[in-house]
């Protein structure tokens, strides 16, 4: 995985409150068993006509935001299914980080594991970021400082200690926690004497 | 004498499964159970391949495919390539690496959230996991279940852990009594009608009251399901004699030496009297008229009786913006009656509504009355092969038939339409699931959430009809 530690590049602004991973990815796009070949059917209900041509300009194919690594986004974004293949897309579509008021849970687990970095901040700060956005002028966003600067606003923003060092180190996580596999074998060993029915005989 | 702090029933499942604690409410957090379907797994087990690891512990897991699974002419080929793709994944990995397997021609194939009961594979106390975020379902019976996605999936199966962050304690509490006519659903969509598609977000919602109490197994698991829709991740009911009684003598309940134990562990699990909550909503469900979205999204809902929202009715700007547009996709004008909108298509299926409960309550509106001429098509798709078996031994099915409506296998369906069933651009669906996203069911359709009873009403009458006085 890719280490996430500062980037700065323009943003896509897609402020629309409630975003769903069906509007990421519908789910006839999900039969893929690879995890890549989402790009091109993200976002559809947005970028594409009925008839299957691009609508011109939509803010993720025009010319104005091509090569953005930052989306920034509504409230609640990525909300609904577990689905994955949504930052699948999301990342391969060229997003490294998103910036939003709030996240859904499990869409924000999920971007972590992909490393894509979910930055909540203050809907006022992000309808700021919306606008400078729209004007062209690029974001930058610092994990290490836990920073968001535009021109001359600087803000700050919380992250979970232990998701900041997976993203930072580019970590395999399945890797970390096998580090613990005492742990889980002396775990296992106590709730089989307590709850002997949650293991199945032979 | 120190004094014990009162723990919720989630505080209690959480303490009960932490194997590690990492810094401020992080834990890494053992999982008993995990169910695995064809479609967010397919990756996760080629990175175990990829990195040589195996399975973990083969007794905490069922495999059965069901989202992509055709409802008619099984027996035939299946057209959709990429659908057959998934489900042989699922089959060539069950198979590789041994895992409890049921295929699509056995009787105890369904719905994952469906059979995980109908098992007694969903246990009170237990963690449970799927790749797929209905599985806040389970939590009717008192087990912490919530959705992963297909890292998550590998990392239970190679680790049988997840590192996750401590949810907050929210309480729902519903008082009174459900009036006749209204069901589990309504209850569910009343109170995302409240509390919105994310006021539950990081938190583990605890359903309570006497409304709560009142409901079977099967309406729990109903309300439980669309925890998601608003925001939690998980819901939880805390178990009592009903759960007790649905759990004895299925295939994977405790057996009858370790039964007493069993309930010794469950008895201790809810939630203790004077437990914190972080966030309580109240509700009074004597209120509770059956419920109809109108919108995009599950908290866009009114009752049956009402209207169209006018979009300059919202207070924030965001919520008036995302009116309209929901306004214009569903075709529909402020100010319209609920009533006054025609039903092209029915579908009475889904993780949501699809277990015996739901054929029986859909059955009895049906019974005797026809599908309207012009509902399109009508589907009932029952939630597992043995919900369909137990349906047809009761003569829904010849109910169903005799009224124009299609009886299917079991899956998924039209939910989300990743098989054929689906609609077409504009349609109107009358729905038992959980979604009204953007597209959901097919490009362009337009889906109105309800419970079974109103989308049986709605398929005889053609339009929405308030069922209390059908």
């Amino acid at each position: 995985m890719e280490k996430f530690t500062k980037i700065t590049s323009i943003a896509t602004p897609f402020p629309r409150a409630n975003v769903d991973t069906d509007i990421i990815i519908p789910a006839k796009f999900l039969k893929s068993i690879r995890r890549t070949g989402f790009a091109a059917g993200a976002f559809e209900s947005v970028r594409y006509n009925a008839d299957g041509s691009l609508i011109e300009d939509n803010v993720f194919d025009g010319a104005r935001y091509k090569g953005a690594h930052i989306l920034v986004a509504g409230d609640n974004f990525g909300c609904g299914s577990s689905r994955e293949h949504a930052p699948w897309a999301i990342g391969e579509m060229g997003y490294r980080c998103i910036i939003a008021p709030s996240f859904a849970d499990i869409f924000a687990g999920n971007c972590i594991k992909n490393g894509i970095l979910t930055v909540a901040l203050p809907q006022a700060d992000v309808d700021a970021l919306v606008i400078a956005a729209e004007a062209g002028h690029a974001i930058t966003v610092d994990l290490e400082a836990q920073t968001v600067s535009c021109e001359n606003a600087l803000y700050k923003f919380d992250f979970n200690p232990t998701h900041k060092d997976m993203l930072m180190e580019g970590l395999d996580e399945i890797g970390q926690t096998l580090r613990s596999k005492t742990a889980i074998s002396d775990f296992e060993a106590k709730q089989k004497m307590m709850t002997p029915w949650l293991y199945r005989q032979g | 004498m120190p004094k014990i702090m009162p723990k919720t029933m989630y505080d209690k499942i959480w303490d009960f499964h932490l194997v590690e604690e990492r810094g401020e409410d992080v834990g890494l957090v053992y999982i008993d159970r995990h169910l695995v379907h064809e479609v967010t797994s397919p990756q996760a087990f080629d990175g175990l391949r990829a990195a040589g690891r195996d399975i973990r512990r083969l007794d905490s897991i069922i495999a059965v495919p069901d989202h992509n699974v055709p409802t008619k002419d099984r027996d035939q080929e299946n057209p959709d390539e990429m659908s057959v793709a998934q489900l042989e994944a699922l089959e060539a990995n069950s198979r590789e690496y041994s895992l409890d397997y049921i295929p699509m021609n056995d009787a105890r194939q369904g719905i994952v959230h469906v059979i995980g009961p109908e098992q007694g594979f969903t246990q009170p106390g237990v963690t449970m996991v799927c790749g797929d975020s209905h599985t806040s379902t389970h939590g009717a019976f008192g087990a912490l279940a919530f959705g992963i996605g297909t890292s998550e999936v590998e990392h239970v199966l190679a680790t049988q852990t997840l590192l996750l962050k401590k949810a907050k304690n929210m309480r729902v509490t519903v008082t009174g009594e459900l009036p006749l006519g209204c069901s589990a659903k309504d209850v569910a969509l009343a109170i995302i009608g409240v509390v919105g598609t994310a006021g539950g977000t990081g938190h583990v919602i605890e359903y309570a009251g006497p409304v709560i109490e009142a409901l079977s197994m099967e309406g729990r698991m109903t309300l439980c399901n669309m925890s998601i829709e608003a925001g939690a991740r998980a819901g939880l009911v805390a178990p009592d004699d009903k759960t007790f009684n649905y759990m004895k003598g299925r295939p994977y309940s405790p057996k009858a030496g370790q039964w007493e134990a069993a309930l010794a562990h469950w008895k201790s699990l809810r939630s203790d009297d004077g437990a914190a909550f972080d966030k309580e909503i109240v509700l009074n469900g004597s209120d509770i008229v059956p419920q109809v979205t109108w919108g995009t999204s599950p908290e866009d809902v009114v009752p049956v009786t009402g209207h169209v929202p006018a979009p300059e009715t919202f207070a924030e700007p965001s919520k008036q913006e995302g009116a309209a547009k929901a306004l214009e996709y569903m075709g529909l004008s402020a100010g319209q009656a609920i009533t006054d909108i025609a039903v092209d298509r029915v579908f009475v299926g889904s993780c949501t509504n699809s277990r015996i409960e739901d054929m029986r309550e859909a059955a009895a509106v049906i019974k005797g009355r026809r599908k309207a001429d012009t509902v399109i098509e009508a589907l009932i798709v029952p939630g597992s092969g043995l919900v369909k078996l137990q349906a047809e031994e009761e003569g829904l099915d010849k109910i169903f038939i005799d009224a124009g409506f299609e009886w299917r296998e079991p899956g998924c369906s039209m939910c989300l339409a990743m098989n054929a069933d689906k609609a077409l651009p504009g349609e109107h669906v009358a729905s038992t699931s959980n979604r009204n996203f953007v597209g959901r069911q097919g490009p362009g359709a337009r889906t109105h959430l309800v419970s079974p009873a109103m989308a049986a009403a709605a398929a005889i009458a053609g339009h929405f009809v308030d069922v209390r006085d059908f």
